[in-house]
């Protein structure tokens, strides 16, 4: 990303003529759209933390939970406008960040999934016990206010930050914490500084998704916000490739797709009743082919080799 | 004049075993101290006691008059301490270049607004940056590894690169553990020469551990002895080379 400036006046460009052609759109299409764009949103800030700065969290959906609920509660009941929805609903995520990241960062590897796991956890009963945002019974949204503009913008937003944030010498510090914590320490880091950083910038831009997906959905409930929303998460930062940012663009889209591309293959005529009975339990054959991927491309699907992935490394690299 | 660094009475325990018991050193400006000793006699633990990575049992280290004791080591490096490592711990998904960069970071003015603004200021710091990283890459002759994996580098340039990397957070006293490990000895030649060029070019005080005594014995104005975390012997060398208790610590009786 040589012109980072022009790279984000291209996509507001991109995305506001994607936006006028938006009404044309086939309903279920504009759905698996809009879903693209909210996990890239995801996957690209767990990234800064699971990927770049090593620290593994299992907790995004807490922060998605906290940024979704936050910003609902903002337009529905204070009656505030959608882009403040947003910017409140990553501040509260990112606080929320803070509060967990603060005293677990000491810990490491596995402990520190357990931890953010539990946090993920308690968000999650916390507002199925809040009323005033309806609890168990979900909260409706009567407004949609997100759009494929909306959603890109800040789909771009989040690669920009988070792109531009490593790619300096600043940022190398990330890195630096990943690779050898006691060098960086020695070398003059401060690694608690640069992990929290990094935790409270992944949830800002989680609670933003999360803000996006309450005013595109209309509906949330605490159960959508669960543990296995994390590990889909996670799912595309590891499919992807630990600290590669297109990479994981590229897993986000692919495994938003997947599914959805099972489902068609399934009702294809022209295919043995048998394929597509197997194919009918998608579910089971997504599972079967991430083991496969994982077996082969145990570095994420887009990482180092290809002709493709170095390109688009040497056009994202500073 | 005041020492740079003071180290007094300081031990170190683990369990029943007394790592460094009451350990006396100092280090005046602008000196290469040697610090030798038997395989385990506790000199890879002073360097972690100064660094901050253990904290000692007892005793007090102070940097400058600064208290150095319960500090963090990122702390005790923005004082001016820095480091290498005897089992070498550079950043291995990073380049030659990006691993001196990020030692830099400590003296950075902006933060993190500017690496997301890009304004001029943080250009010309990078800039400034990457000017300080050629220039001690080149002394090392590293310079033409630049854009390298750093781990793809052989064993001897790793070690190098690790001291240009310590060399990049600007410090007043560096710490050598075992630099010239692995390497020949016309390498070791060289690595003496440019230990002894960077460290008049930028008024260093070093701190060396070495193996090889003939390193040790040529560049050393003063060395410390070792043996199961005591100190045995001080003085320069020849007088060190002709100590009965140091010949009987690496030798027997």
């Amino acid at each position: 990303m040589n012109r980072p400036k022009t790279f984000l006046a291209f996509f507001t460009l991109l995305a506001g003529v994607c936006a006028c052609f938006q009404g044309a759109i086939n309903p279920y299409y504009f759905d698996i759209l809009m879903m693209i764009g909210i996990n890239i949103v995801l996957g690209v800030s767990l990234n800064l933390v699971n990927g770049y700065t090593g620290q593994f969290s299992l907790g995004h959906a807490g922060f998605m939970a906290v940024g979704a609920y936050v910003s609902a509660a903002v337009t529905v009941l204070l009656g505030w406008g959608f882009v403040a929805a947003l910017v409140l609903g990553g501040l509260g995520a990112a606080l929320a960040g803070l509060a967990v990241g603060v005293p677990s960062l000491r810990l490491k590897g596995d402990y520190l999934a357990i931890v953010t796991l539990g946090f993920g956890e308690i968000i999650r009963v916390v507002l199925q016990n809040t009323e005033a945002v309806g609890g168990s019974r979900g909260f409706s949204i009567p407004i949609r206010a997100t759009g494929l503009f909306g959603t890109y913008m800040a789909a771009a937003l989040t690669v920009y930050v988070v792109v531009l944030l490593v790619h300096s010498t600043y940022g190398r510090g990330f890195l630096a914490v990943r690779d050898d914590e006691i060098a960086a320490e020695a070398m003059g880091i401060n690694t608690t500084k640069y992990k929290v950083i990094a935790f409270v910038v992944a949830a800002f831009f989680a609670g933003v998704a999360g803000g996006l997906y309450a005013h595109f959905k209309q509906f949330i409930h605490p159960e959508g916000f669960g543990f296995l929303r994390s590990v889909d998460i996670v799912v595309i930062v590891i499919l992807g490739g630990m600290g590669n940012t297109p990479g994981v663009i590229l897993a986000a889209i692919l495994l938003t797709i997947l599914p959805e591309g099972l489902r068609a293959l399934a009702g294809w005529e022209v295919l043995p009743a048998g394929v597509r009975g197997l194919i009918q339990n998608r579910m089971i054959l997504y599972s079967l082919l991430l083991i496969g991927l994982m077996l082969t491309r145990p570095q994420g699907l887009f990482a180092g080799g290809g002709k493709f992935a170095r390109w688009l490394k040497r056009r994202v690299s500073a | 004049m005041k020492p740079l660094l003071e180290v007094e009475r300081c031990t170190v325990q683990f369990g029943g075993l007394k790592a460094v018991s009451e350990l006396n050193l100092s280090i005046r400006q602008g000196e290469i101290v040697g610090l030798i000793g038997p395989n385990g006699a506790g000199k890879t633990t002073v360097f972690n006691l100064i660094t901050g990575v253990y904290q000692p049992t007892e005793g007090d280290i102070r940097f400058e008059g600064h208290p150095v004791v319960g500090r963090r080591p990122y702390q005790i490096t923005a004082r001016g301490i820095a480091r290498t490592f005897q089992n070498i711990r550079l950043f291995g998904s990073l380049t030659v270049f990006d691993n001196v960069r990020t030692a830099c970071n400590m003296h950075l003015r902006h933060g993190i607004s500017h690496a997301l603004w890009r304004g001029s200021a943080f250009a010309r710091e990078e800039q400034e940056v990457e000017e300080r990283a050629e220039e001690l890459l080149a002394i090392f002759h590293l310079d033409h590894l630049r854009d390298v994996e750093c781990t793809s580098l052989p064993y001897g340039d790793q070690r190098r690169l690790e001291i240009v990397r310590a060399l990049a957070t600007q410090p007043k006293l560096l710490l050598l553990d075992e630099p010239a490990a692995g390497m020949n000895p016309t390498e070791k030649v060289e690595l003496m020469r440019l230990i002894q060029f960077t460290q008049e070019k930028f008024k260093l005080a070093v701190l060396l551990v070495e193996h090889d005594m003939r390193v040790v014995m040529s560049i050393c104005e003063r060395i410390v002895v070792l043996d199961y975390g005591v100190k045995i012997a001080e003085g320069t060398p020849e007088e060190i080379r002709n100590d009965r208790r140091v010949i009987e610590a690496y030798l027997g009786e």
